[in-house]
């Protein structure tokens, strides 16, 4: 039953692999929607039956790999904290399948069928990445997210742009997978199991690191270095805003149900390795924290719609991380997953405006449609709402929960630093509230700045997101014009008709479904404070303790480190008033959007130009990429190319092979030089040689 | 049928040989006659040696099929056979390639076609024979015979400086197996001086107590044959060159067999007879290890040409395969045996892949190339999971053998775990950069428009490599099931911390002394040999009577 959820995407991936160019595009798209649909269906029943049996279900496939001590079943398992993930990955996968039937539906029926055979793929990878029972099972599906973001974010491979974002979001996630390999080996070498409740049990068993840095402190912060290479945070989080080079679906599907989520997941998976390691929490929250805030002030400058959205993910999954590492494991999982509503929404409705735009991405460029696409504006709005965290929407519920834990939490041991990460949390969450209606105002309200027939054709796929003038990417400028259709058809139908498309039903209907989900998301977790239940936090703790049934077959075992099921209510003050803070603060957010964008755009320009420097620096994303390129790439292309090819291969090494063999030739001429043929030298040279040897003998 | 019972081996090493002698019958102008000939005797070559699979029995003696004869009494060389778990996969591995590599030349090669089909059969001989000999002296001539073929293959079928890179390849494996035979010399007369009996039998060197002084001279020699092969770093440069001239059937024979046969000589050879310096060479191993992993995928992302690039992965993978065995653990040498058949299958396929472009557009410079993915799609597919089994994907083959490498390396060192699992980073970073600057991006050079895409009997050359791929990375049960004895003899010879394994192993046998039993016994024995554990050896079944003091 359990194998069915990813074997389901795995058989439609199979069939439009190799089937599906001469399917219909109909037959091909519904094939791959409704393997995710039946998905869904059954994996809403495997999660009942969680939900009311209480206990997980596991099933063992075979023995994947036997050698010696290392056993490794090819095992899945779902308890709560997998329920929640699988719900998330094939409902709003789903969606954004059926989104695509209307999106992709230029392509030819042969990239109709490659394009969803991936998305199948991409579903299936990442439900095996959820319901492994033990870290490799678990691999196999983070590698295959990362093989599938390859494929889709080059989906459109012939530009360059996107073949190169592939490629840098593949080779950046395997740097992280050197982590993960190395704190898995760990783990094995110290607790003999690689099996995650095994790994618990393990750790439970231990007392916490708190002032040393033992073996779970080394593992969990090898496994962190995972966790920053898919979930985007920093050092490796610069794949992600280049992924959107990729189809906005697919964007949508990576950043909300798929990939980024799977590192966030992995710590939460580790609940209880990770509490017995306060300094990986410590760091955890810090890069959390910090990534946040990074992303949400490059977020405000941006131009490019779908590159704010893309910075607005890595902001949001900080605040996970934030969560992660004060212990309020179930707090950053409510953020997943009602994040995963409204960003996917965010994204699919600015492949709406998109596709509306023929193509155009560019903020500058557009403006007023809030009459042409009244479908995708106020659904965009909600998500907007959402996500700058306006109660009673689901984003102000994960929010306010994480920004309450980060200033009550008791994780982060010995060291006080709690109002300060609550601090920057809650000027990332003004940010969060200004970038979004920065794009909403720039977007669909004012003027229209874009006249669809004689606007400058800036194709999705042709040119990455209309770099500033002062930054062309060096790599990208010699691309010459687009060879592919898509852009122009799209400029063509808004040239016949004169006005703009608003969503077809295929991609509305899925947009209003996320609209709803995000404003109701958030009910399951209403805190006590507000007289809510927070049923999500009772639901999904017991995934994050070791099981009490498992922890009796293991006497001795202190169960030292559960964290509290439920806050205490005596807070309920202190809770009305942060959350007053951070309703407040998101209001002020809007604001300023309001005030900046939409009653006086003078005054941004004026902004702008009086900070100018700051401004270029967060435009060029504190040249973070460029940094990179000078301090890693270049001299390790310089080193392989000229230090080690062709100075130590060609050089040191076949030069001195091939000096051997030239200076034996040499002697050989020498010594041939030597056979004259002339009995006279040889007659002398016998005479010097006996001579010589007489002479030694008697010298001697 | 009782000679194919009783002389499998036989008959899987000469089968190639009888097609080589039928060739020569046929007129040489008759080239369809003559790759129907060559092709029906590679398919006939694999299909014999697949018994093997079969009737291996994991549980059973060490040797299996075995097969006795005299060869040259005076000096005590006899025409012994027999393979174990390990140098059956190799076999299988060697006649799945041979068939592949003979299949994948049908149009490729159109000159002097009579030739080159003999010199293919005759080195599948070469290989096979090395890889199941008993006897050091047969290994030794089957080692040599290999040679001339692929030096053969590489002078005149071969493309760019095709006469510089053979004589290049010849003169370094020359060299490396002079001075092993200088070894294998030393090993022999020392055997003689300690027990007054002038034999070759591999299987008696790997019960010898050699004083570790000795020992480490003889391992130096092995050494520099081996290293050649592998080839190890600083000895690897006649490989780039070699696999770039050499013609497509050359570069995947080479790649997929040829190389092992530099690590199946330290697994065989250097591991068991001398236990002693392999472990006191550890550092040194380890070391060159290391370096060649970083230092092949840093050259191979400097490569402008496609199969320069594939070459020297092939120094990073095989040096990979070095690292998992000399941390002298049983999964670390599973790891590393794994990962052999795993280099086997994907760089094999790498190299048929560079092939078949090279034959559509004679040019390997990687700027040739770009948006090849239009025009063949089953092609890029083909190319896109070899390119994953490569680095290593989960649920393919290349995963299986770097974790177990890796964790049999790490419960030695973690240092050196951690430096080999950055040589994985590198490998995704050439291998997609490859993949994606011939395949990604829009065709622009003109001659790229036209590409014919697979046919069928190029299909036929990957799908059985893909398959392979896709079975050991999800399924290598049977795979290690039929590797574990070998890999427990070895271990127990060289590394005495496996007690455990070492009772276990015996434990296995009908009638199995205690560990420290055969540890006193090896205390016990007199310099020359040591008590033999029962089963190790199968008895030969038509064994012609042996001398006294040689066995038993």
């Amino acid at each position: 039953m359990l194998v069915l959820i990813p074997l389901l995407p795995f058989a439609g991936f199979v069939i439009n692999a190799f089937v599906g160019r001469r399917l219909s595009k109909t037959v091909s798209g519904g094939l791959a929607c409704l393997v995710m649909v039946a998905a869904f269906l059954v994996a809403a029943i495997t999660g009942w039956t969680v939900i009311s049996g209480g206990h997980a279900i596991e099933q063992t496939l075979f023995t994947w790999l036997p050698s010696g001590d290392l056993q490794i079943p090819f095992a899945l398992r779902v308890d709560p904290l997998a329920t929640v993930m699988i719900l998330v990955v094939t409902g709003i996968g789903a969606l954004i399948h059926v989104y695509s039937i209307g999106y992709m539906h230029e392509e030819t029926d042969g990239e109709y069928a490659r394009y969803f055979s991936y998305l199948n793929l991409f579903a299936s990878f990442m439900l095996v990445l959820v319901l492994g029972a033990n870290f490799p099972v678990m691999f196999i599906g983070w590698e295959g997210v990362g093989l599938c973001s390859y494929l889709l974010i080059g989906f459109w491979f012939r530009k360059k742009p996107a073949a190169d974002a592939g490629k840098k979001a593949f080779v950046v996630n395997r740097i992280g997978d050197f982590g993960f390999i190395l704190g898995m080996l760990l783990l094995f070498a110290s607790f003999h199991t690689l099996d995650f409740q095994g790994v618990a049990l393990a750790a439970a068993a231990r007392a916490p690191e708190t002032a040393t840095f033992g073996l779970m402190t080394a593992a969990t912060l090898l496994l962190f270095l995972g966790a920053t290479g898919k979930s985007a945070q920093i050092p490796l989080y610069v794949w992600l805003p280049d992924a959107m080079e990729g189809p906005t679906p697919v964007s949508a599907l990576i950043h909300a149900a798929t990939m980024v989520t799977a590192g966030v997941y992995m710590i939460a998976r580790n609940a209880v390795l990770f509490s017995h390691a306060p300094t990986t929490l410590a760091v955890v929250a810090g890069i959390g924290v910090a990534t946040a805030l990074m992303a949400g002030t490059i977020g405000l400058v941006q131009n490019d719609i779908k590159r704010v959205l893309a910075y607005s993910t890595v902001s949001q999954l900080g605040y996970m991380f934030l969560a992660m590492g004060m212990g309020a494991y179930a707090a950053g999982i409510f953020h997943l997953y009602t994040h995963a509503f409204f960003k996917a929404l965010l994204f699919l409705g600015s492949g709406a405006v998109i596709h509306a735009l023929a193509g155009e991405q560019d903020l500058r460029n557009m403006g007023g449609l809030k009459k042409a696409l009244p479908v995708t504006y106020w659904t965009f709005l909600t998500g907007a709402i959402a996500i700058a965290g306006v109660p009673p929407l689901s984003g102000f519920f994960s929010k306010d929960e994480i920004l309450f834990r980060t200033f009550t939490g008791t994780a982060v041991n010995g060291w006080n630093g709690r109002p300060l990460l609550w601090l920057i949390g809650i000027v990332t969450s003004l940010l969060t509230a200004t970038y979004m209606f920065r794009l909403v105002f720039m977007a669909f309200h004012g003027e229209r700045r874009h006249d669809a027939p004689a606007a400058p054709v800036r194709p999705e796929e042709e040119e990455p997101g209309a770099p500033v003038p002062p930054l062309p990417g060096p790599v990208y400028s010699d691309l010459p014009a687009v060879d592919r259709t898509h852009g122009a058809t799209h400029a063509s139908h808004a040239h016949e008709g004169a006005h703009l498309h608003d969503a077809p039903p295929s991609m509305a209907i899925p947009l209003i479904v996320l609209a709803i989900g995000s404003i109701v998301a958030g009910f399951i977790g209403v805190p006590h404070a507000i007289w809510g239940s927070n049923r999500i936090e009772t639901f999904l703790d017991p995934s994050f303790e070791v099981s009490r049934e498992a922890a009796a077959t293991e006497p001795g075992a202190p169960l030292v480190d559960v964290p509290p099921a439920a806050e205490p209510h005596e807070d309920t003050g202190r809770e009305l008033t942060l959350m007053a803070v951070s309703t407040g603060i998101a209001f002020a957010g809007i604001g300023i959007a309001m005030y900046f964008w939409l009653r006086n755009r003078a005054a941004s320009d004026r902004m702008a130009r009086r900070f100018a420097a700051l401004h270029r620096l967060l435009l060029n994303k504190y040249y973070v990429d460029e940094i990179y390129d000078a301090a890693v790439v270049q001299p390790i292309r310089l080193l392989s190319t000229s230090g080690l090819w062709k100075g130590v291969d060609v050089g040191i090494i076949d030069g001195a092979v091939n000096g051997v063999g030239l200076s034996v030739g040499a002697g050989s001429r020498g010594l041939r030089r030597a056979q004259t043929g002339s009995v006279r030298t040889y007659a002398a040279s016998l005479f010097l040689g006996v001579v010589l040897i007489l002479g030694w003998y008697l010298w001697r | 049928m009782t000679l194919f019972q009783n002389h499998l081996l036989s008959v899987i090493l000469f089968t190639p040989t009888v097609g080589a002698l039928l060739l020569l019958f046929i007129g040489k102008e008759r080239d369809n006659a003559i790759r129907w000939i060559a092709n029906i005797f590679g398919v006939l070559g694999f299909l014999v040696s697949l018994p093997l699979w079969f009737r291996y029995q994991p549980q059973g003696a060490a040797w299996q099929f075995v097969e006795h004869a005299d060869w040259i009494p005076a000096i005590g060389a006899t025409y012994f056979l027999g393979v174990d778990g390990f140098s059956m996969l190799l076999v299988l591995l060697t006649t799945l390639m041979g068939l592949i590599a003979i299949l994948s030349s049908w149009t490729a090669i159109t000159e002097r076609v009579k030739e080159f089909y003999i010199f293919m059969l005759v080195l599948q001989t070469g290989m096979i024979g090395a890889f199941v000999s008993l006897d050091f002296l047969l290994f030794f001539l089957f080692w040599e015979v290999m040679l001339v073929p692929m030096y053969f293959l590489i002078g005149i079928w071969g493309g760019g400086r095709r006469l510089y890179s053979a004589i290049k390849f010849f003169l370094y494996t020359l060299v490396g197996s002079v001075v092993m035979l200088l070894g294998i010399l030393a090993l022999y007369f020392y055997v003689y001086t300690a027990t007054g009996v002038y034999t070759f039998d591999i299987t008696q060197f790997q019960q010898l107590t050699i004083p570790s002084n000795v020992q480490k001279w003889i391992f130096l020699a092995f050494f520099l044959g081996f290293a050649v092969k592998v080839p190890m770093f600083p000895f690897h440069t006649w490989l780039p060159d070699a696999h770039t001239d050499a013609p497509t059937a050359g570069s995947v024979i080479l790649a997929a067999v040829l190389l092992k046969m530099g690590t199946y000589g330290f697994i065989r050879f250097s591991l068991p007879i001398l236990p002693d310096a392999s472990r006191a060479f550890v550092p040194m191993m380890i070391g060159l290890s290391l370096v060649g992993i970083i230092y092949g995928a840093l050259v191979a992302l400097a490569q402008t040409d496609w199969k320069r690039l594939v070459a020297y992965s092939s120094v990073s993978h095989m040096a990979m395969v070095m690292l998992g065995m000399f941390a002298l653990t049983p999964v670390g040498i599973t790891g590393s045996i794994v990962q052999q058949l795993n280099h086997g299958i994907s760089t094999g396929a790498l190299f048929l892949i560079v092939g078949i472009v090279y034959e559509r557009r004679h040019t390997r410079e990687i700027s040739e190339y770009g948006g090849l993915s239009k025009v063949m799609p089953i092609y890029a597919a083909v190319f896109m999971i070899m390119t994953m089994s490569s680095i290593g994907l989960p649920a393919l083959n290349g995963f299986i053998g770097e974790i177990l490498i890796l964790q049999g390396v790490y419960v030695v060192n973690k240092i050196w775990a951690a430096v080999a699992a950055s040589g994985i980073v590198l490998g995704a970073a050439y291998m997609l950069w490859l993949y994606q600057r011939t395949m990604f991006g829009k065709i622009e050079n003109p001659a790229n428009e036209k590409l014919k895409d697979l046919n069928l009997r190029e299909i036929a050359t990957f799908a059985p490599l893909i398959a392979l791929a896709f079975w050991i990375g999800i399924y290598p049960t049977p795979i290690l099931r039929r590797l574990e004895s070998s890999v427990t003899r070895v271990v127990l010879r060289v590394n005495s911390v496996y007690g455990p394994a070492m009772a276990k192993a015996a434990a296995d046998c009908n009638n199995p002394p205690s560990a420290a039993a055969v540890a006193a016994a090896q205390a016990n024995a007199p310099a020359g040999f040591t008590i033999e554990p029962p089963c190790t050896t199968e008895p030969a079944p038509a064994a012609p009577p042996r001398r006294e003091g040689e066995r038993r």
